[in-house]
C-alpha cells in the first residue's frame, strides 16, 4: 500500500495525479475464510481492519451488498461525541473518541475529524437538572464536559437566539469541546483502504442471503455469487440486521426506521461549532464545504426504504429556524434517507447469538457513527478471542431478559 | 406523505393526524406473573421488524382518537388496507406468497419476514382497499 503523504502529493502532481495507486482491490471471493464481515460500513470495515492489524488474522472477508460506506455511514450527520449517561456507553464511545483523536495518523487517511465542540441545549427546568447529572457523570468518567448558562452559549454561538423572546428560550446547554464531526465517507474509505492493504478481501455487489449452519454452529455465508465458508462470522448490517438474523433463525429486539437528513446550499463560515436541542428537537453543523447540514428525529413508522414523509422533514427545519431565525431564507440543497435500527434501551447490540460462531454488531439506531473505531475494536477483539470484549460485554442480547437495560434515551434523544 | 383511510372516519386523512403506534396483534400475557423472563422480554421488547408486509398499530390522533390497524409493505410503504381494533388482516405475507405462487412466480426467499414480500406481489395485490 502506498503511503500518503505531503511529500507524495508533490511527486504525484509532476505526472499529473495520473499514476495514484487504487485504494483497494475488488478480489474474487474465495471458498473460505478465517472471518466473514457482512457488511461494508464503517463498523464493519473497522471491525475487518483491527481484525488484520491488531490480531493478525488477516484472512478475511467484507461482504457488501451495494457499495463500501452506502448505508448508513456515509448518510449521516457526523456528529462525534462521548457524553453518554451511563458508565458502560459511556466507556463504550469514550474508547471510540480516543481511537478517533488518532485516527487519521493510523489509518494514514484524512478523516478530517474536527473537535469544534458540541452543545446539548436546554430549554426547561427538567432538561437543566438532566444536563447537570449527565456532565456529572461524564466527569466522574473521566469525559470532559461543562454546563452552560444561556450567556455562555449565546458567547459559543451568537447567531442562535439566545433571548428571552424565543418560543422555547435556551437556559443552557451540555459543552463537549472535544467533540465534533468527521468526514464520513473517508471514514469508510479510509478503513477499508488500511483493511484491503493488510489482505482483506472486500467483496462488494455481494449480498448475504444465508447461513450455512451445522449442529447450531455456522459454517459460511450463502450470496448471490456462490456460497462463501467461514467459522466465524460477524453481522454488521444496521437497518437490516433483523433481516439476517431471521435468516439465521432467531429474532432481534430492533425496529428499522427510517432516518432522514437535510443539506443546504453552501455558506461562508457562519457556525463553528455542533448545536443540539432534544427539545425543539434538531440539530445542525456546518460543513467544511459550506453547507448547513441538518437532522432530528426519525418516522415513526417501521421502513426499510431510505427516505421518509416530508412531515418529518418540516418539523425539522421549523426546529432549526426557531433556533436560528437568521437562517430562515436558507435554501435547501439535498434531502435523504437511512435505515436505522433502534433498539428499545436506545443502545446498540454487541453480542453472541444462539448460533455459535454467529456474532451480531447492531443497535447503534440513530447514533452509531460516532462510535464507528471503538465498535470496530472491541468488535475485532470479541470475534478474534471467540469472547466478548470486557467494553462490549454489558451489550449482549441477554439484556433484553434480565433486564439489565442501558438506557440512554436522555443522552440520544434527538436521532443523529 | 401517507394518505390513510381511518376505518372509523370513514375517510382519507393526512398522514400528520396520525401516529404509528408499533406492531399489531401484540397479545398482553393473561398471567404475567407466571411468565418466564424470556417470555416476558419477548414480549416487552422483541418485535417483528419484517423488510415486506407489516401490520401495524396507528392511532387517529387529531381525529376521532382511535386506534386502528394498517398492512402496510415496509420497502414500497404502500398501504394494502386499513381494519378496526378486533379484526383480523385479509393481506398476509403467506396470502401474497400463495398468490405468487399460483402465478408461477418465484418466491423470494432469505429468510422467515421476507417471503412473497416482493414489491410485485404488491401493486399487484387484489385485496387493497386504499
Ligand atoms: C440521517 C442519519 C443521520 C445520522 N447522524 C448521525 C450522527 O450525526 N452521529 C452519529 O454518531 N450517528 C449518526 N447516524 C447513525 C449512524 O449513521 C449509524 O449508526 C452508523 O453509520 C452505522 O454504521 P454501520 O457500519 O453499522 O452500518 P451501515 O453503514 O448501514 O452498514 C451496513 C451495511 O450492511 C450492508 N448489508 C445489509 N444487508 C446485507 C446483506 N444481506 N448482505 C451484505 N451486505 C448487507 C448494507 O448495504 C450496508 O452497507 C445517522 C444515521 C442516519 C441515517
Ligand atoms: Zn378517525
Amino acid at each position: 500500500m502506498q503511503r500518503y503523504s505531503g511529500f507524495g502529493l508533490v511527486k504525484h502532481a509532476l505526472s499529473h495525479h495520473e499514476n495514484w495507486q487504487r485504494q483497494w482491490r475488488n478480489p474474487t471471493p474465495k471458498k473460505e475464510y478465517d472471518v466473514i464481515i457482512v457488511g461494508g460500513g464503517g463498523h464493519g470495515l473497522a471491525t475487518a481492519y483491527y481484525l488484520a492489524k491488531e490480531h493478525g488474522i488477516t484472512n478475511v472477508a467484507v461482504i457488501e451488498k451495494g457499495w463500501l460506506g452506502g448505508g448508513n455511514t456515509a448518510r449521516n450527520t457526523t456528529i462525534v461525541r462521548s457524553n453518554y449517561l451511563w458508565d458502560e456507553s459511556a466507556a463504550l464511545y469514550e474508547h471510540a473518541m480516543k481511537l478517533w483523536e488518532g485516527l487519521s495518523q493510523d489509518i494514514n487517511y484524512n478523516v478530517m475529524f474536527s473537535q469544534r465542540g458540541v452543545l446539548n441545549l436546554g430549554h426547561t427546568l427538567q432538561d437543566m437538572r438532566d444536563i447537570q447529572r449527565r456532565v456529572n457523570a461524564n466527569r466522574l468518567n473521566g469525559i470532559d464536559g461543562e454546563v452552560l448558562d444561556a450567556r455562555g452559549v449565546q458567547e459559543l454561538v451568537p447567531i442562535m437566539d439566545c433571548s428571552k423572546r424565543a418560543r422555547y428560550p435556551v437556559m443552557g446547554a451540555s459543552w463537549q469541546p472535544r467533540a465534533g464531526v468527521a468526514r464520513h465517507d473517508a471514514v469508510a474509505w479510509g478503513y477499508a483502504r488500511g483493511a484491503d492493504g493488510h489482505g482483506v478481501d472486500l467483496l462488494q455487489q455481494t449480498e448475504v442471503t444465508g447461513f450455512k449452519i451445522v449442529d447450531g454452529r455456522v459454517v459460511g455465508v450463502h450470496t448471490n455469487r456462490g456460497d462463501i465458508g467461514a467459522k466465524t462470522v460477524g453481522c454488521v448490517t444496521a437497518g437490516n440486521s433483523s433481516v439476517l438474523a431471521n435468516m439465521a433463525g432467531f429474532n432481534l429486539p430492533l425496529e428499522s426506521h427510517p432516518l432522514q437528513a437535510l443539506v443546504s446550499e453552501p455558506l461562508k463560515p457562519i457556525l463553528d461549532t455542533v448545536v443540539m436541542s432534544n427539545h425543539v428537537h434538531g440539530y445542525i453543523s456546518q460543513s467544511d464545504k459550506g453547507d448547513l447540514v441538518i437532522g432530528a428525529g426519525i418516522d415513526g413508522y417501521n421502513g426499510y426504504g431510505q427516505r421518509g414523509s416530508y412531515p418529518t422533514v418540516e418539523h425539522t427545519l421549523q426546529a432549526i429556524v426557531e433556533m436560528f431565525p437568521i437562517f430562515s431564507r436558507v435554501r435547501m440543497n439535498r434531502q435523504w434517507g437511512g435505515i436505522v435500527d433502534t433498539c428499545p434501551d436506545a443502545c446498540p447490540i454487541l453480542s453472541k447469538t444462539p448460533v455459535k460462531g454467529l456474532y451480531f454488531n447492531c443497535g447503534w439506531g440513530t447514533g452509531g457513527f460516532k462510535a464507528t473505531p471503538g465498535s470496530g475494536h472491541a468488535f475485532a477483539w470479541s470475534l478474534a478471542k471467540g469472547q466478548m470484549h470486557p467494553l462490549a460485554a454489558p451489550f449482549s442480547i441477554d439484556r433484553f431478559h434480565s433486564g439489565a437495560l442501558i438506557d440512554e434515551h436522555g443522552a440520544a434523544g434527538v436521532a443523529h | 406523505m401517507f394518505n390513510i383511510y381511518c376505518p372509523y372516519c370513514e375517510e382519507h386523512r393526512e398522514e400528520e393526524e396520525f401516529h404509528p403506534k408499533g406492531q399489531a396483534h401484540i397479545q398482553r400475557p393473561t398471567d404475567p406473573d407466571a411468565c418466564s423472563d424470556k417470555a416476558w422480554g419477548d414480549y416487552l421488547f422483541f418485535r417483528d421488524n419484517p423488510r415486506g408486509i407489516h401490520h401495524e398499530l396507528w392511532v387517529h390522533a387529531v381525529g376521532c382518537r382511535k386506534f386502528f390497524n394498517i398492512t402496510r409493505h415496509t420497502v414500497s410503504y404502500a398501504i394494502l388496507e386499513t381494519y378496526k381494533m378486533g379484526e383480523q388482516p385479509t393481506i398476509t405475507a403467506e396470502s401474497l406468497a400463495s398468490e405468487e405462487k399460483q402465478g408461477d412466480v418465484q418466491v423470494a426467499d432469505g429468510g422467515l419476514q421476507t417471503v412473497g414480500a416482493s414489491d410485485n406481489s404488491v401493486s399487484e395485490s387484489k385485496g387493497a382497499k386504499v
